[in-house]
């Protein structure tokens, strides 16, 4: 079997904008996701990184299922899930779980936490029979960290963190190989979001599972990702190793998006190399022609409008770049 | 209609231009509710230089918000009480003078921006009529006039095609966008210290950088205090001169920034500080503070931290809570074993 747990192809999602009430007219579309390709390896860490509406969420509900792609293809384990039986289909979804941001809202507040945590067995009642699941919900508070007595707890009886971890506890109940974490430490304060993060890395390593972990503070990314994909406007700009992508990115937009995160030393204020960027991100309704960064970008030349840049390997970038100009730039260590 | 305010401010008993622009002293606050009372700030002081940047720190729940909120006197109240200290603007203590004019000086010497700008803009009308009401009801001007300050303002906090956008509604604006509208409402009436209330926690890092460049390049013109609130240990390393770290409703750790980075001396700063990823210690575990932090109807006894604390001893978990330590001159640790932590690097 192949090493290639998850593959998405092409894949796009576009929103439908309309207008009218009545006779509702499609005038647009949001084009939340156009075109990604990415593979996940098995027990690897793919980390997903990008600013607020560049389409993380989106890909990361295509790729549970979710979602309908509005077009290309989905391999879980190798098998296209656009093109197996029902059954099939089923136990793909079964094998990717997904962990959501917000610990407050993502939780039901009316059912308890063993109810919470048990709630994938009542939607593939087939994994495990009704009498034996109160022990392996118990079980798996256990995994996460939480007091197996308090399964009859409602989650406003836990903090932030702790209905983070049932989160957790229910993404792993039936077993899964992949489990996709969208933003799960972001609402998380720095001393209960190291908690977390080491939970996630003890369970991946006990239980072998492959990561998908989408993020917007990259240290926390850098610090959990074997491989990184850097998102703009619903497309992939850079990918590469977590080395790559942190020490030599070509991409001028992960260039800036490293160079703006300030770093907790404040020895290095004023020396580092940072890159401010001007004007906002563009809509994904409407992006610009050729190269979507280039209303941002500072090495804009004619081509970037008129040419799109291929997500490829170039002559000045050892890993996949999707810019004409890509080269690198340290900007983690530059000093003036 | 009053046409200048400065006038009026003179009249304030004790006022003192030599005095600082904000110390707040040994402040006091709590909520009365159901559940009992939450002791959400329990003896917090520390005070603003003009031009001085503090950075008030702390996990959530600690009391960050509270103290702000009260230095504005917009806590909710009831439940919220001030229960007692002093908060001083330029020697006058703001608790005890008549409400009109504690409103006037809040109006005017003491600003406040949030994170979520949505909530402090009003949706119905444009940005422009929020910005020239402040002139028309605070500075007396006309209609035009006001009209063109606001499209100054906006032109300050480098909104492009500012004299377009001032018609516009703050739904109309991008995220980055309104938090700019939001520090230019701040900075109308030219106050002496702003309060920023993590100004930068909901945006992008890139519009983050783009703000904190604006905040800080304001602040040095005008020579403003700005007392930061914020979670982030990379901002505050990269504005901050000032830290007072809160735990639990107290300031737990006081010292200029570079110190604290480089030698925290309260376990809790320090805990902080290794929880955050680093470079040289990927692969490895990170060191996470164990446990929670307490409820506020229900802190500890002796230190607040004892339960999450690795130099706990017996002495920790008894009555007086530790006080201030002198470390440095500058600088002090709420920590009874605060040496010991220092040197343990
Ligand atoms: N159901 C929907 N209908 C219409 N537009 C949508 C829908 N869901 C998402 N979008 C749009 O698609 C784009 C991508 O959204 P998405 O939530 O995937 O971004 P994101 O990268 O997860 O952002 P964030 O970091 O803020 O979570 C946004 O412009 C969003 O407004
Ligand atoms: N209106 C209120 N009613 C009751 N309790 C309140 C109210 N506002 C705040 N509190 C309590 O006061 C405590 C301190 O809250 P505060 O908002 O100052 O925290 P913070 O340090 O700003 O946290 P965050 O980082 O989450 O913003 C909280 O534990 C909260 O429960
Ligand atoms: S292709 Fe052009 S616009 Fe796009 S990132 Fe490269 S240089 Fe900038
Ligand atoms: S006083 Fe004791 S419990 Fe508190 S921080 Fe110091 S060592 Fe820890
Ligand atoms: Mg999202
Ligand atoms: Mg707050």
């Amino acid at each position: 079997m192949s090493d290639i747990v998850l593959e998405a192809r092409d894949l796009v999602k576009h929103f439908p904008l309309t207008q009218g009430i009545l006779f509702k007219r499609q005038i647009g579309a949001v084009r939340a996701v156009d075109g990604i390709n990415l593979q996940l390896r098995r027990g690897e860490t793919l980390g997903i990184v990008g600013e607020s509406g560049c389409g993380k969420s989106t890909l990361a509900r295509m790729l549970v299922g979710l979602e309908t792609p509005t077009s290309g293809d989905l391999f879980v384990q190798g098998r296209n899930m656009a093109k197996v039986s029902g059954a099939e289909r089923r136990r793909g979804r079964r094998n990717i779980q997904l962990v959501m941001q917000d610990p407050y809202t993502s939780l039901n507040p009316r059912m308890t936490v063993g109810d919470i945590t048990g709630e994938p067995f009542e939607v593939h009642p087939e994994v495990l029979a009704k009498p034996k699941r109160r022990a392996r919900v118990q079980e798996l508070l256990d995994l996460v960290g939480l007091n197996p007595d308090h399964i009859n707890r409602y989650p406003h009886q836990f903090s932030g963190g702790q209905r983070q971890r049932i989160g957790i506890a229910r993404a792993l109940a039936l077993n899964p190989e992949i489990i996709l974490c969208d933003e799960p430490v972001s609402a998380l304060d720095v001393s209960i979001q190291a908690q977390v993060i080491n939970l996630l890395e003890k369970l991946q390593k006990e239980l072998g599972l492959s990561y998908i972990f989408i993020a917007h503070d990259l240290s926390v990314v850098r610090h959990i990702a074997d491989r990184v994909a850097v998102m703009y406007l619903g497309r992939v700009v850079e990918t590469g190793t977590e080395d790559q992508i942190y020490e030599n990115p070509t991409h001028p937009y992960t260039q800036a998006l490293l160079s703006a995160v300030p770093v907790p030393d404040p020895k290095l204020r004023g020396l580092r190399d940072q890159i401010v960027l001007t004007g906002d991100v563009p809509s994904p309704a409407n992006p610009p022609s050729g190269c979507r960064f280039r209303t941002r970008c500072w090495k804009a030349q004619e081509i970037c409008a008129q040419q799109e840049p291929e997500l490829t390997v170039r002559q000045s970038s050892a890993h996949p770049s999707a810019c004409h100009f890509a080269e690198v730039r340290d900007v983690v260590h530059a000093q003036q | 209609m009053s046409t200048d305010v400065n006038v009026k401010l003179d009249a304030l008993p004790g006022l003192d231009s030599d005095a600082l622009p904000l110390e707040v002293k040994d402040l006091h606050v709590e909520f009365r509710t159901r559940n009992g009372i939450a002791r959400a700030v329990n003896g917090v002081s520390f005070s603003l230089r003009a031009g001085e940047t503090r950075a008030i720190l702390g996990e959530s729940g600690c009391g960050k918000s509270v103290t702000a909120q009260a230095i504005m006197g917009i806590l909710d109240s009831p439940p919220g009480f001030v229960t007692g200290g002093e908060i001083r603007y330029r020697g006058v203590d703001l608790l005890k003078i008549r409400e009109e004019q504690r409103r006037k000086v809040r109006a005017n010497r003491i600003a406040m921006i949030f994170q979520d700008a949505l909530s402090a803009l009003n949706p119905v009308f444009t940005v422009g009529f929020q910005l020239s009401e402040l002139f028309r009801k605070h500075r007396g001007m006309s209609r035009s006039d006001s009209k063109a300050r606001a499209v100054e303002l906006l032109d300050l906090v480098k909104i492009p095609a500012a004299r377009q956008r001032v018609n516009e509604y703050p739904h109309q604006f991008s995220g980055g966008m309104r938090q700019r509208v939001m520090i230019a409402m701040a900075l109308a009436l030219d106050p002496e210290v702003l309060i920023a209330d993590e100004p930068t926690t909901a945006l992008d890092v890139t519009v983050q950088a783009q703000i904190m460049a604006l905040l800080a390049e304001l602040q040095q013109e005008r020579n403003m205090g700005l007392l930061l609130i914020t979670h982030d240990m990379g901002v505050v390393a990269d504005v901050a001169d000032q830290i007072s770290v809160m735990y639990a409703g107290r300031v737990i750790e006081e010292a200029p920034v570079r110190d604290i980075y480089e030698s925290p001396s309260h376990p809790y700063t320090k805990g902080l500080l290794e929880s955050i990823p680093r470079l040289d210690l990927k692969g490895q575990e990170l060191s996470a503070i164990k446990g929670l932090p307490p409820l506020l109807t229900d802190i500890p006894k002796g230190c607040a931290f004892n339960p999450r604390c690795r130099y706990a001893k017996d002495a920790c978990r008894q009555d007086p809570v530790p006080p201030l330590h002198q470390v440095a001159p500058a600088r002090s640790s709420a920590c009874h074993f605060w040496k010991e932590v220092k040197a343990d690097v």
